[in-house]
């Protein structure tokens, strides 16, 4: 297949691993920010063809995973709600909340419907007039433009039907915060690839220079990730840090301007809530004042109960990097796909279903 | 003459036989069907293989077939994987008021040719028809008969350590025509769905040897499913090879696009077998002379490590678990 299989070749995924082998003389311990990552190096084995010397942490890149209970008990509070639909990307559906989840909401009798884009969302405003249709709106700044696109159409189409329950969320923000954090000691990120086809390379520059840890934007395929670790360990044993693009097919250092244009038209920057790390400042995305009629938490009252988490659940530290999925009790024993417990095995991005799926140097 | 299905269609009424007899008895027409009793009554002698599956699948006409052909196809296969040789077909349908009559037609033409292709009679039926959104136009239940000849015993928990894996064809190809239809995705080359009967395939193989030990038809749960019923009713290790795994390239760019995996995309004309490693190569090429078996390889062995886990060798020379299918990957697709 042209423009996948010239990405998977496995005599260069060999020569890669050389390289990586002979740069690599010292330690170097690298996060993988995205979800997709975690999935492509646990799909490919990845992890098995690293020398020793190069340790990879699964990130907190996947909007699933980082979404708080606060907020998914929001989305069912409004699921209950009379003539009311919901409509939302299908892994959300499964996540469990404080005390439900939007599946179970849907089999006591809510109208949720998994949409594969807001154009989906848009139609069943449009087919359902007599109906509030609300978007679960989560994601990076990777989906941030086709929702603030919907937002802009249903105002131009004059929808008086269709809202949005905004829980986007930015992705240099929550690195500042790992980072600061200190509890884990950082090499090197392995940074989004689609979220900086958005927001670009730049945004990352502090982190070299504040914080001295390598920074390289990878794709998602094997010799995207192997390019990418072969870049961080060569910054990294260099001792230069810096921010570098190994996947220039899709992302430029300047972004997608007209893309950051329309964010910006929707959308205001303010505190969000994250899943194992709490609210950051300016960390996530809310409706801007001009499109707040739009906007479901102004529009709908609702009163969700206090907010409770899952014990022994530890996919807080996992997003943190802290912890693995196998450091967790409950993982493989009371956490499966089909009984998820937190939110990082319920997610095909999530790092606890991608071990659990994909497992680790099975022999 | 009514160009639809009218719920006077299943009352019973003249126009129920009238219905039955113009639509149904005439296409299928052989001596036992034919007779029009309660029962079909027949005799049979050894040792029987009794199967009964029901077809939802939505859309009902998909590129390389229809719910008709799904429905004979999937039971057949079902007794082949047994070891059994099909005979006789029941064949029950419950139709939504409205479906058009050319369309009952046209499943019914290709369950005639299925059935004709298998070798295999329909020897009794029943139609009940329901009210519009009831049900979905047209759902199929079929069960199959068949005897199973002397000394065959294949059983998903037969698998022995050292034992080959042999897969054959391209999987993927029916859960990507029907969801390609649903989901209105349109490629170059369009995916056709692989449902096929494959007896003739499975008797040829026992014909060169009698070592056959598990035979499946990776249907819902696709490939990864089958080989892991393989290893915990076996209680043994199964290793696979991505390399060797065919996947045709329609199937794989929809697969890209919808994020799904094709070891778990379902199949409706293609088998995996276990058999001894003294036997294989045979086997192997007894297959590749089948026309559902053109594409046929050797895709990995029984071991004893890791027992009751699948584990797959990837393009990149490192490993990996293969899991069962868990939760709902394409609702509605046999």
């Amino acid at each position: 297949m042209k423009f996948i299989d010239e990405y998977r070749d496995a005599e260069l995924a060999r020569k890669l691993v050389t390289r990586i082998e002979q740069l690599s003389t010292r330690p170097a311990r690298l996060m993988e920010f995205c979800g997709g990552h975690t999935v492509a190096i646990m799909r490919n084995g990845i992890r098995q063809l690293l020398p020793p010397t190069v340790e990879m942490l699964s990130g907190p890149g996947c909007p699933v995973c980082v979404t708080a209970n606060a907020d998914i008990d929001k989305a069912i509070a409004l699921s209950r709600l009379p003539d009311v639909i919901v409509t939302t990307f299908g892994d959300m559906i499964k996540v469990p909340g404080s005390y439900s989840s939007l599946q179970q909401a849907r089999a006591e009798g809510a109208d949720i419907r998994i949409v594969y884009s807001t154009q989906d969302a848009l139609q069943i405003a449009r087919d359902n007039p007599r109906k509030s249709v609300i978007f679960i709106g989560i994601g990076f700044e990777t989906t941030a433009p086709t929702i603030a696109a919907s937002i802009l159409q249903a105002e131009q189409e004059k929808f008086e039907n269709f809202y949005l329950l905004c829980l986007l969320k930015l992705c240099p923000p929550v690195m500042k915060a790992i980072l600061n954090l200190g509890e884990i000691k950082l090499d090197g990120i392995v940074c989004p690839g689609h979220v900086s086809a958005i927001i670009g390379s730049r945004p990352y520059e502090f982190i070299p220079r504040d914080y001295s840890v390598a920074c390289v934007v990878s794709g998602f395929e094997p010799l995207d990730i192997l390019l990418s670790v072969a870049m961080l360990v060569e910054q990294n044993e260099e001792g230069k840090p810096g921010v570098e693009i190994a996947y220039r097919r899709v992302v430029k250092p300047e972004g997608n301007k007209r893309a950051l244009e329309l964010i910006d038209e929707i959308f205001e920057v303010d505190a969000a809530d994250w899943r194992g790390i709490g609210i950051i400042r300016d960390s996530g995305l809310k409706m801007g004042k001009a499109y707040g009629r739009f906007d479901a938490e102004r529009a709908f009252t609702i009163t969700p109960g206090p907010v409770r988490e899952a014990k022994g659940c530890i996919c807080g530290d996992i997003l943190r990097g802290v912890k693995t999925p196998v450091d967790c009790k409950l993982f493989r024993e009371v956490c499966l796909p089909e009984h998820p417990v937190g939110p990082c095995m319920v997610s095909s991005e999530g790092a606890c279903a991608a071990y659990y799926q994909y497992g680790d140097g099975y022999e | 003459m009514s160009e639809n299905i009218l719920l006077a269609h299943g009352s019973g009424s003249k126009l129920s036989h009238d219905l039955i007899e113009k639509n149904f008895l005439a296409p299928l027409a052989n001596p036992l069907l034919a007779k029009l009793d309660d029962s079909a009554v027949f005799d049979l002698s050894g040792r029987l293989a009794f199967t009964t599956d029901s077809y939802v699948v939505s859309p009902i006409f998909f590129p390389g077939g229809d719910i008709g052909k799904l429905a004979v196809c999937g039971t057949v296969n079902d007794l082949a994987m047994s070891g059994a040789v099909p005979l006789y077909l029941s064949l029950s349908l419950i139709i939504e008021e409205g479906l058009a009559l050319d369309e009952l037609d046209r499943v019914v033409n290709s369950i005639k040719t299925a059935a004709e292709e298998a070798g295999v009679n329909i020897v009794t039926g029943d139609t009940k028809v329901v009210n519009r959104g009831s049900a979905d136009k047209l759902f199929i239940n079929t069960s199959g008969i068949g005897v199973v000849p002397l000394g065959i015993d294949i059983s998903g928990a037969n698998a022995t350590v050292g034992d080959k894996i042999i897969l054959s064809g391209a999987i993927g190809d029916h859960g990507i025509a029907v969801m390609s239809q649903r989901e209105g995705l349109k490629f170059s080359v369009p995916v056709q769905s692989d449902c096929a009967p494959l007896n003739k395939l499975v008797s040829q193989m026992l014909q060169v040897s009698s070592h056959i030990h598990c035979l499946r038809d990776p249907t819902r749960g696709g490939l990864a499913t089958a080989l892991n019923e393989f290893a915990k009713q076996s209680n043994v290790g199964i290793k696979i090879e991505e390399e060797r795994i065919p996947v045709q390239e329609g199937v794989r760019a929809a697969c890209e696009l919808l994020g799904f995996d094709p070891l778990y995309i379902a199949n409706e004309g293609k088998l995996v077998a276990i058999v001894d490693s003294h036997d294989a190569d045979r086997i192997l090429t007894t297959m590749k002379q089948d026309p559902y078996g053109a594409s046929s390889s050797i895709i990995g062995e029984v071991t004893e490590g890791h027992r009751g886990r699948v584990v797959m060798k990837t393009r990149l020379g490192a490993s990996r678990i293969v899991d069962m299918l868990s939760g709902e990957l394409l609702p509605r697709i046999c």
